[in-house]
């Protein structure tokens, strides 16, 4: 991955060359993603910046990359996996080529096919490509958002950038901060797209390119992850070889790389999966990355270490402690560049400096398999709580939640009034759109309680309605699994998953992530998939067992799923309750950004000094309320 | 009891509900319903009757009937001092 920025000056005279100084701070606010090479372009009415960390063709793949008649201007983040393919075809075409990189197949195809390049584009990435004849820029993003990309207006300049701080130089008025978008985050843990934290900065959302010229901005959107009403026909036996035909493809084209590839191991069935493949398939040498945790109802090591001595990896484990947790977490934040209801993201930023100390600039993940094949237990939830809702007054029904999640801390004596009162949420309208997450999001939304009354006041669209106007039509029309999984993709997935805990936690330290099970003709075929063949009963990824079972160690392939989860908030000094963080909760600070209301995060803060645990409302509110106020102090009042 | 009652609604307005305005809780309102407690709020509860209000709490008297509102609490207070 890389990162770059630049200026579109869309004054119908030409505007201005954006000076170079200018280019480099903003291109210097993003240096994490790209340490190795430094690229500056600039004539009149359009500049850019770029970034590189060199993974493909070292030698010769710099950028700015222009064309040989020098009229197209290319700045480009991510990887084209299928460029080998592609440049084979564009040679046989007659198109001829001066470096072995992946760009240059960019180039060439928007010189064949127009706008209709991108659909033949297998990989993930963020494009800004000027055309200098038509005067004509686009900004492009990967179909499921793992390369950030990110624009405003300024002006009447286009201001765009791989991350939201390296647009700032260019900003006349500097950063402030959206109500709703914060009420959104409160919500759904993420802005809706294509808004961000910040007001009037928008994402490039995935799956779309923006064509941008001296009088239009037109939004299009090439690809969309969507479900047929019609289920595949194909048998089990022909789903199954299916699948594994793909997904040893998909992960073999993620390790063409001119530098070492490293695998993150997470004791789970999809990082074992991509690390058992590579291991059959790969012909690289395998190595492994893995986070613990110290407390040891957060930790897999010894799933990660049974695969780790069958396959015989070379494996690097860091051990992370809710103290090291609050000392990165300013840090994380400042990478985030959004506030976080959960610390989830700060390991994953600790994991990869385990990897870059190791010399890795690469790794693969099994990032992206719950969504695409349905594993999450919001899946299984859902369909318990439909199952209830057919008999509301059932007794034993909702007990099955309880078998679904043994961790939930029930009081004694009747679980099922306590049951009720969380999962037992819109269970008189199972049919309803966003049936499956409402339970999520109304825990998550009592951190607002905490929000001051002068936010309140300034929200004029609520969460919910943003979200439901952004929901395509058709999505009625999808089965009820189908519909959970795309509203998971489109909420958690790319404004959360791939984003603050993703892309950002990798680059930070210079690492690029690459995510098989998020190639899209797996998320095509598995969006044609009859939804038992994803969930069988209330066995999660079935399909992908199945196709697993003949690589995976039978202990991983049986496990319950464990979600990814983190110490939050925890009692004591060097924690996000401690004394370090006293300044971001203090009055004055908090009546400086003028977001929560004090009296109430005092009481929350002496609360959580006292000891006793936090429940998840409690400490999602007050991670969210300091990471809320880190952005206001790192990108607003800075 | 009045003394027990200023703790109950001292505890659960500032733990609840952050707030020390006593008008943003009335003495009938229902926990559940209002989402004032969720699980670890229920055993947050327990733990301040059991330890502060010297009441103890057995796992079959854990019910709304028991612990629904203030004057819920109250109640079952009463029922365990005789």
């Amino acid at each position: 991955m890389c990162g770059f920025a630049g200026i579109f000056d869309r004054a119908v005279h030409g505007g201005i060359s954006p000076p170079a100084e200018l280019l480099r701070d903003m291109g210097h606010n993003i240096r994490h993603r790209g340490p190795d090479d430094e690229g500056i372009y600039s004539e009149q009415g359009f500049g850019c910046v770029h970034r590189r960390l060199s993974i493909i063709d070292l030698a010769t793949g710099q950028q700015p990359m222009l064309s040989q008649d020098a009229n197209l201007v290319l700045v480009f983040n991510g990887e084209i996996f299928n460029f080998v393919e592609l440049r084979e075809q564009l040679v046989t075409q007659g198109y001829q080529f001066t470096t072995q990189s992946d760009t240059e197949v960019i180039l060439h195809l928007y010189q064949r096919d127009g706008l209709d390049f991108v659909s033949h584009l297998n990989g993930q990435f963020a494009i800004a490509l000027w055309d200098k004849r038509i005067q004509q820029l686009l900004l492009i993003r990967d179909r499921v958002g793992i390369c950030p990309l990110f624009y405003t207006i300024d002006q009447g300049q286009l201001v765009f950038g791989s991350e939201v701080k390296a647009l700032k130089p260019a900003l006349s008025n500097g950063l402030s901060l959206s109500a709703e978008a914060l009420d959104q985050i409160f919500t759904f843990w993420a802005p809706v797209s294509p808004h961000t934290i910040f007001k009037n900065v928008f994402e490039v959302p995935p799956g779309h390119m923006m064509v941008v010229d001296r009088s239009t901005i037109k939004s299009i959107q090439y690809w969309e992850w969507s479900y047929d009403e019609d289920f595949s026909q194909a048998s089990e036996e022909q789903s199954i070889g299916e699948l594994h035909d793909l997904l040893v493809d998909a992960t073999k084209i993620r390790l063409r790389s001119d530098v070492p590839v490293g695998v993150y191991l997470s004791g789970g069935l999809d990082s074992s999966s991509i690390v058992a493949l590579i291991h059959k398939y790969g012909n690289v040498p395998l190595r492994t990355f893995s986070l613990n945790f110290d407390q040891g109802n957060f930790d897999e090591a010894n799933f990660q270490q049974a695969l780790v001595k069958k396959l015989g990896t070379e494996h690097s484990n860091i051990m992370v402690g809710a103290d090291d947790i609050a000392r990165a977490f300013e840090d994380t934040i400042y990478h985030t560049e959004a506030p976080i209801l959960r610390t989830a993201p700060v390991p994953m930023g600790l994991l990869s400096g385990l990897v870059k100390d190791n010399n890795f600039k690469v790794v693969l993940t099994g990032e992206g398999a719950d969504e695409v094949f349905g594993g999450y237990d919001i899946f299984k939830e859902a369909k318990v709580r439909r199952f209830w809702s057919r008999n509301p007054n059932s007794q034993w029904r909702p007990l099955l939640l309880k078998r679904l999640y043994p961790y939930l801390n029930l009081p004694s004596g009747n679980h099922n009034v306590y049951l009720k009162s969380f999962f037992g949420q819109a269970l008189d309208s199972p049919d309803s759109v966003c049936f499956s997450h409402i339970p999520r999001w109304t825990t998550t939304a009592k951190a607002k309680t905490f929000f001051s009354d002068d936010l309140n006041s300034h929200l004029r669209n609520k969460a919910m309605d943003v979200l439901m106007e952004s929901l395509p039509s058709k999505i009625s029309s999808y089965d009820a699994f189908n519909r959970a999984q795309y509203i998971e993709s489109k909420t958690l997935m790319s404004g959360y998953l791939l984003n603050s805990q993703g892309d950002r936690m990798l680059m930070k330290n210079s690492v690029e992530g690459r995510f098989p099970f998020l190639d899209h003709r797996l998320i095509e075929f598995a969006s044609k998939l009859h939804p038992k063949t994803k969930m069988k009963g209330m066995n999660e990824k079935y399909v992908l067992k199945k196709v697993m079972s003949r690589y995976v160690p039978d202990e991983i392939i049986q496990r319950s799923k464990q979600p990814y989860r983190a110490p939050d908030v925890n009692t004591g000094l060097n924690t996000l309750a401690g004394e370090e963080f006293q300044y971001y909760l203090s009055d004055s600070m908090l009546g400086q950004s003028g977001f929560f209301s004090s009296g109430k995060v005092a009481m929350l803060q002496k609360k959580a000094e006292k000891g006793k645990p936090l429940s998840t409302s409690e400490s999602q509110a007050l991670t969210g309320i300091l990471s809320t106020q880190i952005v206001y102090e790192s990108f607003v009042k800075n | 009891m009045d003394e027990k009652k200023i703790a109950l609604r001292k505890f659960v307005l500032e733990n609840y509900l952050f707030t020390e305005d006593e008008g943003a809780l009335k003495d009938d309102d229902s926990f559940l319903d209002n989402g004032i407690l969720d699980s670890m709020g229920v055993l947050e509860l327990i733990s301040f009757l059991e330890e502060e209000l010297s009441t103890s709490v057995e796992g079959d008297e854990v019910t709304p009937d028991n612990l629904d509102s203030i004057n819920k609490v109250l109640a079952f207070i009463e029922t365990r001092s005789h």
